[in-house]
């Protein structure tokens, strides 16, 4: 679960990107981030995943509170969460396999519970196939699915996307999107933050909207109104 | 999951780092070489003063000449006065006659010498001194004591030694200071550089949730080893000057007044003392290269 309350945060260089934001997503939901661009949305993913720090309010992630974590509790949080970007941020010279091995041995997993968890995600974003190959050997719509495999193979308990489907054509990104839903009926938390409308509204999920630092709206079930993107 | 410590892990990550910018590495460990090896040769060279330093103080005496109106018993009496004296080590009592006998002998073919009589000379202390650092104050304390008339001492040549003793001493422990310290940095660059190449490997292993300790054992690794090698390498290069510059010094001193110390005799502490350093300063400048990284 996610809490954040009353949160601002104000940059070094004085810029407010959020002023007084108020969030819930509880467990098993499906949340879309909206908003244009420069409304804060990547400050609230960063804040979520303790990459940056509040300059006020609270912030509850998964059991931990982020206003008086500790450094050396910050990693334990994180295992928590499942972190997608546009870019995939995969590692170009290992293999998708090794990509994988490579998330999992970071928290200090053995080669036993490697091999069995990561032949299970694989199949589950339909690569299986393509464990050897290196990701330049790959199209954009496959490497976002091992980013996916990659959030998913030490069993977070909720994901966290930025603009996953960014660099990706409408039908790779219907495709990308379709997956997170079904990982999400799986019982992973997901939010997803994106631009786009159409996506959004297909979809019908709860849809929280942002803009200029603050939530105008926050519908369940409802559809992107998003004007200016 | 169980998170054991993986030594295997971290030590392959390592080599690997070092050889994946192996022309940094290697001027990384060169740089050690060098700082080790003036470091290494000031020190010799210090070590080496203070024992030709020891050798003098073994044969450290001086003479301290008895009042001639003292019988030889009144100045036998002397001697426990002298031992009192803090700093001498052994005092030999010396008669006239003896040291005629001394002066006498190696010149034996000297006629002139034949008919002189002992009343010539006087008699003596010879006085060995433990610290010749403190050899002057010694002196005004013998000079003292009721009897002794007059002294003979060789201040100047001990003085001489412990000057370049003491500078050479301070000239190292100069040196060895800024070459730690810019060794340090050098490695510091050289881990930095490994930090940047694996800049978005470091990345996605914090964005996973791995320990601050995870992410930076392998560059503390590859900092150890690349200390650890210049170490080495150091050592045997600092064998192979030493012997030359020895052997050099000994053909060109016909006096044989000076002795070089063996380099067999100390190369246990000399390795010891480099992979320390060498150690030190590998780790210290990886940890020093990725404080940075580690915050977030
Ligand atoms: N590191 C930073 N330092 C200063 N200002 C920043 C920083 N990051 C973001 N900002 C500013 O904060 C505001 C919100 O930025 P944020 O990245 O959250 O927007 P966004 O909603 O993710 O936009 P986009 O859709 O373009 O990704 C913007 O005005 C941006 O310029
Ligand atoms: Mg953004």
């Amino acid at each position: 679960m996610v809490r954040l309350i009353d949160v601002y945060k104000e940059y070094d260089n004085g810029t407010k990107a959020l002023k007084g934001v108020n969030m819930r997503i509880d467990d098993g939901e499906f949340v879309f981030l909206v908003g244009p661009s420069g409304s804060g949305k990547s400050t609230v993913i960063k804040l979520i995943t303790g990459e940056i720090a509040a300059t006020e309010g609270r912030l509850m992630v998964n059991g931990y509170s982020l206003s008086n974590i500790s450094v050396r509790q910050i990693p334990y949080m994180r295992r928590t969460l499942g972190i997608i970007f546009q870019d995939f941020r995969l590692i170009e010279k290992k293999t998708v396999y090794e990509n994988l091995s490579f998330a999992m041995r970071a928290i200090g997993a053995s080669a036993r519970e490697l091999r069995r968890r990561i032949p299970y995600v694989l199949e589950l974003v339909g690569l299986e196939q393509k464990a050897d190959h290196y990701p330049g050997q790959l199209s954009g719509g496959e490497q976002q699915r091992v980013a996916i495999a990659r959030a998913l193979v030490n069993n977070p308990s909720m994901i966290i996307a930025d603009e996953p489907t960014g660099n990706l054509d409408p039908q790779r990104s219907l495709e990308i999107m379709t997956l997170l839903e079904r990982i999400n009926e799986l019982g992973t938390t997901m939010l997803v933050v994106t631009h786009e409308r159409a996506l959004v509204n297909r979809f019908a999920k709860r849809v929280v909207a942002i803009e200029n630092g603050r939530i105008i709206s926050d519908e369940t079930g409802g559809y992107y109104n998003g004007e200016k993107i | 999951m169980a998170r054991k410590f993986d030594a295997g892990y971290y030590l392959s990550e390592g080599f690997h780092s070092i050889f994946t910018h192996g022309f940094m590495s290697f001027a990384a460990v060169c740089m050690i070489v060098a700082c080790l090896l003036i470091m290494g040769s000031f020190s010799l060279v210090a070590v080496n003063l203070d024992h030709m330093l020891g050798d003098l103080e073994a044969e450290n005496e001086f003479i301290a000449y008895v009042d001639d109106t003292y019988t030889e018993a009144q100045a036998r009496a002397m001697q426990s006065e002298l031992e009192k004296i803090s700093n001498v080590s052994k005092v030999t009592f010396v008669t006239r006659a003896q040291a005629l006998e001394d002066f006498k002998s190696g010149r034996e073919s000297n006629p002139l010498l034949d008919d002189l009589a002992p009343e010539v000379l006087r008699d003596r202390f010879r006085i060995h001194v433990a610290d010749i650092e403190q050899l002057s104050a010694t002196c005004e304390a013998v000079r003292l004591v009721e009897g002794v008339d007059d002294l003979s001492v060789a201040l100047e040549i001990a003085q001489g030694f412990i000057l370049v003793r003491n500078i050479a001493t301070g000239v190292a422990l100069v040196l060895i200071a800024i070459l730690a310290v810019v060794s340090l940095f050098i490695i510091a660059n050289t881990i930095k550089l490994a930090t940047f190449y694996r800049r978005e490997e470091i990345a996605i292993m914090k964005m996973c949730g791995a320990t601050n300790a995870f992410v930076q054992w392998p560059f503390v690794v590859e900092g150890l080893i690349l200390g650890l090698t210049g170490a080495l390498l150091a050592f045997f290069a600092q064998w192979g000057i030493y012997q030359l510059v020895a052997k050099l010094v000994i053909q060109g001193n016909g006096l044989s007044l000076i002795t070089i110390v063996g380099y067999e005799s100390m190369a246990r502490m000399i390795l010891l003392i480099f992979c320390a350093t060498g150690a030190l300063i590998g780790v210290g400048g990886s940890l020093l290269a990725i404080r940075k990284f580690l915050q977030v």
